[in-house]
């Protein structure tokens, strides 16, 4: 590994650590430009559904990875995300204001729902969330002139920039639309980590009462990570809408804010990369399953298809995950590359970590 | 007498719903793990109880089959805190919930893989029986939920008072350092604990299934509403989890009475969000937050 020399402060706070990496990350956004050329419409439209999840999960992970604070009720952000964009279309507004204003509803109403329930922290938080969650499948159904009700709604074919974007007509276009939003938002994500707000997320989950002690505002960091995360979410909930064309209560329920929680942890908490890893295997998954079975099939060998069989290898690769390297698929990624840039220096005990005991969170 | 009617069959539902939450009660005192997999548990225990009791599968005499469900996830939740559980110890309480949540999904595939998705009721002996005491009608089972439930907190009560485990238990529930320097193997006692729980899941599946009928999906709302009991009482105290439980038990076929089918639906969650705002800690609260 060549040593980095830094030449100003700036440096320090350098969105890219030397030109290789900048390359790196121009390579790649070239790789996802080039994509939709070298892949069949089918894949086109599962990348699309990667990029969606990705955009989710930035949202779950900016709560749960930056800022230490659990959601198990995300998808109702992304219910009320989608249910303000497709209503506001539906009344004749035109694309982008209309995903503005559920980006921002969504914001506004996770700051106004932080308010009361971040004075619970840990497992209350969780839980408290996760109420959130089953009341929204609910509230779906009630707010019928909004949601359309048991029905749901439709998503109206997108014209922007005098062009017709629709998932299934154009869905190269869809994707390069999704492209651009994931990007800007990781930017934004990318900068915000670099601020002093995005310090202060960091030091609110490393620990709350030393952040106060260095003068960090908890209350006012908590709820602005809290209306943020909630902004992003929104902002995927609004496009989930048009990936999946329709939506309805169903299409938010409350298991799809664990998924989502869950593929955060998969990917790797506390790394806006472990957003990307959990949507590639969230989405790969099912499909990886599909593709086996059939493969199984040829050699002769008759699977049946177990309902939820995806969920449950999904949640085998969780608790192997757990147990083995917490941090993810992206703890096992710095490992692979921490290898390959150290070769042949590598040794085993590098990422161990330091054995603990229960740290209790109460008095009695 | 109607309303009467609908109290019984609430407190009846509600003693489900509080065993359910005791054994989250039990791990989270243990511990500080919650166990997200507990309704999962539950509906594993009630098919085992019914793969081994009812007429067209092994047909075992009523307490044999009752003793081997409750023992085997006994058993099953002894091993699981000792082989997996124990490894991430000491992690963030998350771990643990993103863990068990795991499990529940794994328990829940398997059990519909195993047993189908079809709901199953469990011949008890009292199925269908009623109880008729001067114009009112009460099912069997529902006396029996409820005299059980009474039993059992009673015995859990001696057992926590009386017995050397359930002081060790106690103990390491209270300082696991300090009990651990007294001489208590805390590991071993807190993989009991989960043994305990594990039973008790098995005994409320059992008396679920033979109210009604269970299903594999039907765990994680049950989890999700007996957890909301749990909090409602307060997430340390054991009289709490059984108040809590009876609270949503008897607050839903109320509120399936005399409110719109959504909000009634909705009612124990809106509840506990309720009790979450107000009163962090539950009603009965006996844990406080860390202070430095």
């Amino acid at each position: 590994m060549k040593p980095r020399f830094k030449t100003s402060y700036d440096a320090d706070i350098d969105r890219f650590q030397g030109h290789w990496h900048r390359v790196q990350y121009l390579l790649l956004i070239a790789l996802a430009l080039a994509a939709p050329w070298v892949l069949g419409s089918y894949y086109v439209g599962e990348l699309s559904s990667v990029l969606v999840w990705s955009l989710a999960g930035m949202g779950v992970m900016l709560l749960v990875g930056h800022t230490g604070q659990v959601s198990l009720g995300h998808a109702a952000f992304m219910a009320i995300g989608a249910f303000t964009h497709l209503a506001l279309m539906l009344r004749g507004w035109p694309f982008l204001p209309a995903l503005l204003a559920a980006t921002l509803s969504s914001g506004i109403s996770g700051a106004l729902l932080a308010l009361p329930i971040l004075r619970l922290s840990g497992i209350y938080l969780a839980i408290a969330t996760l109420a959130l969650g089953v009341l929204v499948e609910d509230l779906a159904i009630v707010a019928e002139p909004i949601t359309g009700g048991v029905r749901g709604l439709a998503a109206p074919p997108i014209e922007l920039l005098g062009m017709t974007i629709d998932r299934h007509g154009t869905p190269i276009a869809f994707y390069y639309l999704c492209l651009a939003v994931v990007v800007l938002v990781t930017l934004a994500y990318a900068n915000i980590l670099r601020s002093p707000t995005g310090r202060a997320f960091i030091a609110v989950r490393d620990s709350e009462i030393s952040a106060r002690a260095l003068g960090v505002n908890v209350t006012r960091t908590k709820t602005l990570a809290f209306a943020l995360s909630c902004a992003i979410t929104g902002l995927a909930g609004a496009l989930y809408a048009h990936l999946i064309q329709a939506v309805n209560f169903e299409s938010f329920l409350v298991i799809i804010s664990i998924a989502m929680l869950l593929q955060v942890i998969v990917g790797g908490l506390g790394a806006i990369h472990g957003a990307f890893f959990g949507a590639v295997v969230i989405v790969a998954l099912p499909q990886g399953i599909a593709i086996s079975r059939d493969l199984l099939a040829d050699v002769g060998i008759r699977v049946v298809a177990y309902p939820g069989l995806d969920m449950a290898v999904f949640a085998v690769i969780i608790i192997v995950l757990m147990v083995l390297e917490p941090r993810g698929l992206y703890g096992v990624w710095l490992r692979v590359r921490t290898w390959f840039q150290l070769f042949p220096l590598y040794r085993k005990g590098m990422f161990r970590r330091a054995r603990s005991y229960l740290k209790t969170e109460r008095l009695k | 007498m109607d309303t009467l009617q609908l109290l019984i069959s609430g407190i009846a539902n509600g003693c489900i719903y509080g065993l359910i939450a005791l054994g989250f009660v039990l791990i989270y005192k243990a511990s500080e793990s919650v166990n997200f997999a507990q309704g999962d548990m539950m509906i594993l225990g009630a098919f085992l109880a019914i793969a081994l009791l009812n007429t067209d599968q092994a047909d075992l005499p009523f307490l044999l089959g009752l003793a081997i469900a409750g023992l085997s996830l006994g058993v099953f939740a002894y091993l699981l805190d000792a082989l997996l559980l124990r490894r991430v110890f000491g992690q963030p309480q998350l771990t643990m919930v993103i863990l068990t949540i795991a499990l529940g999904f794994v328990l829940r595939f398997v059990i519909g893989a195993i047993w189908g998705h079809d709901p199953v009721g469990l011949d008890s002996p009292v199925v269908g029986q009623r109880l008729s005491i001067g114009g009112l009608t009460v099912p069997v089972i529902d006396a029996v939920i409820i005299g059980t439930t009474v039993f059992l907190v009673a015995v859990l009560w001696l057992f926590f008072a009386r017995t050397r485990l359930g002081l060790a238990m106690q103990a390491s529930s209270q300082n696991q350092m300090a009990a651990y320097y007294m001489g208590i193997p805390v590991k071993r006692v807190v993989s009991l604990v989960w043994a305990m729980s594990g039973v008790m899941a098995a005994i409320a599946g059992v008396l679920f299934a033979a109210k009604g009928a269970v299903e594999p999906s039907a765990g994680l709302v049950f989890g999700i509403k007996a957890f909301a009991a749990a909090v409602i009482g307060g997430m340390g105290s054991l009289p709490g989890a059984l108040a809590g439980g009876l609270l949503i038990g008897i607050m839903e076929p109320f509120a399936g009475r005399h409110l719109p089918s959504h909000i009634a639906q909705v009612s124990p969650y809106a509840l506990m969000l309720l009790v979450l705002i107000l009163r962090p800690s539950g009603l009965f609260a006996q844990v406080r937050a860390k202070k430095v």
